[in-house]
């Protein structure tokens, strides 16, 4: 079956991405198809590449791109919602005529556009949030 | 559950549903989540908006930011009406609940009762959640 | 039918209460997160959750159980799941509420 997740929170403040990977893994281990795993609101905060977690905890953000790594699976940050909270790639750095950006690998910037059509073209669409 | 009828040019049409259960202002999932409904319109699905609990103040009549400085985006919800978002419902139970009426919203809505309502979210293909 | 998940304290949060009034019978719902609470014994929700239980299949994610120290206190007739668990009930539903 084909999955589609929303993420809506933050990593480290709120249980939601933490689920949201769990519940990833899990379909992947059971032969399902993750379509996309969209961030959305504060969510987007999972795919900076400076987050630096203590040693001892688990990395939120490289889970992440591990995941698109071994998977394939397409990890989509919505842009409107990344701006806002100052996530950006190169290109939305130099479009916005900023000295840095910080997307994590195996993410992608995209338009909102990519949760509707993860709702269309999945079977399901989870949503975890706040 | 994918529904027979099919858009124009060949792709499915869904049931979406969103579920508006969050006050405005005090977090931003009420306006991201408009901000979805607006995109979402574009890909002409079949939309129907729930406002439940605190999410009824989001149409709320009278809102007046500013002196919060935040964009009051009310009068959007009556934008809607051109994108063809035309079903609109607001819980019988959370309208009683608050002491409003549904002439208190920027919107005409129709008042459902929950009873309705869990039939209506059994009817969706996607239900999106706020 | 529609599988429901409630990820919040029932002593913190209306999303179970709203999501017990809005839930079909013969649908399903799954506590996760600090949803779990509303899975445990001798509580003010307790009968709540017990009177909808007749209709609706009530689930709690058992490594949010666990993690919180729940595990002696889950109610009779709650059944618990683990991840795999959750992706076979999503699975098998028609369709997923999240009540955020």
């Amino acid at each position: 079956m084909k999955f589609s997740i929303q993420v809506n929170e933050g990593p480290y403040t709120h249980q939601a991405s933490d689920s949201a990977f769990k519940f990833a893994s899990a379909a992947l281990e059971k032969g399902h198809e993750i379509f996309r795993i969209f961030f959305y609101h504060d969510g987007v905060n999972n795919a900076t590449r400076l987050t630096t977690p203590p040693q001892d905890d688990r990395h939120i953000v490289n889970r992440w791109s591990d995941l698109a790594d071994k998977h394939g699976v397409d990890l989509v940050v919505c842009v409107a919602a990344a701006q806002r909270r100052g996530i950006a790639d190169a290109d939305e750095s130099k479009r916005n005529g900023k000295d840095a950006d910080n997307l994590a690998p195996g993410f992608r910037i995209s338009g909102l556009g990519q949760l509707i059509e993860a709702g269309i073209q999945a079977d399901r669409l989870v949503v975890f949030g706040d | 559950m994918m529904s027979d009828e099919m858009m124009e040019d060949g792709g499915p049409v869904k049931k979406f549903l969103y579920m508006n259960r969050k006050a405005p202002y005090g977090t931003v999932y009420a306006l991201e989540s408009l901000e979805v409904v607006l995109i979402g319109a574009a890909f002409e699905q079949d939309v129907s908006l729930v406002f439940a609990d605190d999410g009824l103040y989001q149409i709320a009549k009278g809102q007046d930011t500013a002196g919060i400085e935040m964009k009051n985006f009310s009068p959007t919800y009556r934008a809607l009406e051109m994108y063809d978002v035309e079903q609109l419902y607001v819980e019988k139970e959370s309208l009683e609940a608050r002491g409003l009426t549904a002439e208190d919203f920027v919107v005409e809505v129709e008042v459902k009762t929950a009873e309705e309502i869990r039939d209506l979210m059994e009817e969706q293909d996607v239900v999106l959640s706020f | 039918m529609l599988l429901h998940t409630v990820n919040k304290s029932p002593f913190e949060k209306n999303a179970l209460d709203s999501c017990l009034r809005m839930a079909k019978a013969g649908s399903s719902i799954l506590l996760i997160e600090d949803g779990v609470y509303a899975a445990t014994n001798n509580t003010s929700v307790s009968e709540k959750v017990k009177g909808v239980m007749g209709d609706i299949t009530v689930y709690a994610l058992e490594e949010d159980v666990k993690a919180r120290g729940m595990q002696d206190k889950v109610m009779d007739g709650i059944k618990l799941v683990d991840y795999a668990g959750f992706v076979d009930l999503v699975a098998e539903s028609d369709n997923v509420s999240a009540w955020l």
